[in-house]
């Protein structure tokens, strides 16, 4: 483990029952990196991500934060601590509106979650209403504000996703398939915001769209059969004979 | 809101005019529907904000009330002192239940916090000495404070409107605040609330505090207004009933457990002086609210409200996208 890993994994596995699904997996993740992850369905990647923020534990192996060993850490604290997700499915909170959803991330960001003498209020709490409001003009979602989330299509909801995600100022964020089920519009532009994100985050993505992944990387991961099959550069990965055998399907190349 | 000041206000001295209006027999089934609202109120902070449906609420309101008519018996009979401690015994109550509880979700919780009440019910029952057993505590002494005693049910009406309003308000402030909203959120949707980096264990261990706190002040206000008490307050069907009241009335809202807690005790004495089948009508009334008015009556007020005014749809969807 060293001082600019952000993350530290080393031989981490989870099983369920018998059933290894991921087996001895290492990773170093420095800071600012951009990590693509691929692999075909049910590979682990989700499961991995799961063990990252804590949502489960890993069988085997530990994980560190810079030194930290988070191994045992609850996912709150994680969380607290920068590690973000976004989940696969949207994970919302269906009754509320965008802008309930999101002031529950910045009131908690904003050191607010326990104040239980003060009704919420834009006067009350008038830097976090104005976060907010900013927030969703920067993400072109402010007409979208006061609408209750079950209300919107899974593509915009699938934005609303994101936006909680980055929100919350994480140092790193998980992104678990970040497109799936948007329309070409919505996918290219939520691809655009992605990559104005600032050069400091440091981002994790699974992603079945290759031309995306392959774009906002640094570096690629291929998991496979629970293992991390290929591991390289963006043009390593896409020029893999066995890459493109166990993902791409028949030997055709990987081409943008 | 300035407007809700207003409405507070005028609610208040709507209902302080009472004893000048209702005969003694109305005022004194008005103090009863406050001290139900209490407890359904706070009964509503669960099941209502934050999603986790109990069974077992009859537990804080019997340890409120038998603390407070046994101190009153044996200690003394100052407010301070009788509503002082059963705030502190349903505190600690709540407090060691709480901790297994929470650990728990959706059917388990509701039956873990069921057994829980139970067997403070047991225990009340068991316990000749200290609570009367099975023939409860009678002659309780008036409440007082300092020399005044509240010695007769006017001024035992203007004690528990007090402690209704300020409970309400109290209430209604923590669930309007950001803690409130993580309430909210847990339930919702807990992991994704999880994920935002809430300890939501908790937040459910102090909701669930807060709410047997409340649920004491009831049933000590009960014992005030009563001068009696008996083991089958503390049994599970008024744990039942207060959660009938908070869903007929309609949860997760303010107003709901107020409406659903006079509904029921005013159809209560109506239809007990007819026929002795109450627990028959009450299932009839919580079936039909259920299957028709799954939002109680202020989900049936607000929907007439929505019809009368007859705005057009505020979502229209905009595709365009000026960044
Ligand atoms: N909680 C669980 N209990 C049992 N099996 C699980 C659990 N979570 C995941 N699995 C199994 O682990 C395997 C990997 O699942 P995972 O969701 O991590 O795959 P994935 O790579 O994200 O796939 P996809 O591309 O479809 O999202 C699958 O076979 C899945 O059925
Ligand atoms: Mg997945």
């Amino acid at each position: 483990m060293s001082m600019d890993n952000i993350l530290t994994i080393s031989s981490v596995g989870k099983s369920f029952g018998g059933l290894h699904i991921l087996k001895d997996i290492s990773l170093e993740v420095k800071k600012g990196e951009r990590i693509g992850i691929i692999g075909p369905n049910g590979a682990g990647k989700t499961t991995f991500f799961n063990l990252l923020t804590g949502d489960l534990a890993p069988s085997t192996g530990e994980i560190y934060h810079y030194e930290e060993n988070i191994t045992k850490q609850p996912n709150y604290k994680r969380a607290r601590n920068g590690i973000v997700r976004t989940f696969q499915k949207n994970n919302l909170l269906n009754e509320l509106t965008v802008l309930d959803n999101l002031l529950l991330v910045l009131q908690r960001k904003r050191g607010l979650g326990r104040v239980w003498y003060k009704p919420r209020g834009a006067r009350k709490y008038p830097g976090l209403y104005e976060e907010a409001d900013e927030l969703m003009n920067k993400w072109g979602l402010y007409h979208q504000r006061d609408i209750v989330v079950k209300n919107l299509s899974y593509g915009e909801q699938r934005q609303i996703e994101i936006l909680l995600g980055v929100a919350t100022e994480p140092s790193i964020l998980l992104l678990d398939e970040p497109t799936a089920g948007m329309s070409q519009s919505e996918t290219d532009y939520i691809v655009d915001l992605l990559h104005k994100l600032p050069r400091d985050l440091t981002l994790m993505i699974i992603e079945h769209d290759l031309d995306i992944v392959f774009g906002l990387s640094d570096r690629m991961v291929v998991l496979y059969d629970g293992g991390v099959l290929v591991e390289g550069r963006p043009e390593q990965v896409r020029m893999d004979k066995r890459v493109n055998e166990i993902y791409i399907g028949s030997g055709d190349e990987a081409t943008c | 809101m300035r407007n809700t000041y207003v409405q507070f206000l005028v609610s208040f001295v709507a209902l302080a005019a009472a004893p000048f209006v209702l005969s003694l027999f109305h005022l004194n089934l008005l103090s009863e529907i406050l001290i139900l609202a209490i407890f359904a109120l706070s009964l509503n902070v669960l099941v209502g904000f934050t999603g986790l449906v109990s069974l077992g609420h009859a537990a804080f309101f019997g340890v409120g009330a038998y603390t407070a008519a046994v101190v009153a018996q044996n200690v003394s009979a100052d407010m301070f002192v009788t509503l002082g401690l059963a705030v502190a015994g349903s505190f600690l109550l709540a407090a060691v239940i709480g901790m297994f509880c929470i650990k728990v979700s959706g059917f388990y919780f509701l039956m873990l916090t069921l057994a829980f009440s139970q067997m403070i019910y047991s225990f009340i029952h068991q316990s000749t000495n200290l609570t009367g057993g099975s023939n409860g505590l009678s002659g309780i002494p008036r409440p007082e404070m300092g020399s005044f005693i509240f010695g007769n049910p006017v001024l035992i009406f203007y004690l528990v409107l007090a402690v209704f309003f300020v409970s309400y308000a109290v209430l209604r402030m923590i669930v309007k605040s950001p803690y409130g909203q993580v309430l909210v959120g847990i339930r919702e949707n807990e992991t994704r609330v999880k994920s935002m980096g809430y300890n939501t264990g908790f937040y459910k261990y102090s909701a669930f505090i807060l709410a047997g706190i409340f649920g004491g002040v009831s049933g000590a206000l009960y014992t005030y207004f009563n001068g009696f008490i008996a083991p089958s307050d503390v049994y599970w069907t008024m744990s039942g009933t207060a959660l009938i009241m908070v869903l007929v009335g309609g949860a997760g809202t303010m107003l709901g457990p107020v409406l659903g807690a006079a509904l029921i005790v005013v159809l209560e004495t109506i239809v007990s002086s007819y026929v002795d089948q109450w627990m028959l009508v009450l299932g009839l009334v919580f079936i039909t609210f259920v299957v028709f008015f799954p939002k109680g009556i202020v989900g049936i007020g607000q929907s007439l409200y929505k019809n009368a005014v007859k705005k057009k749809p505020v979502y229209e969807k905009k595709k365009s996208r000026a960044a």
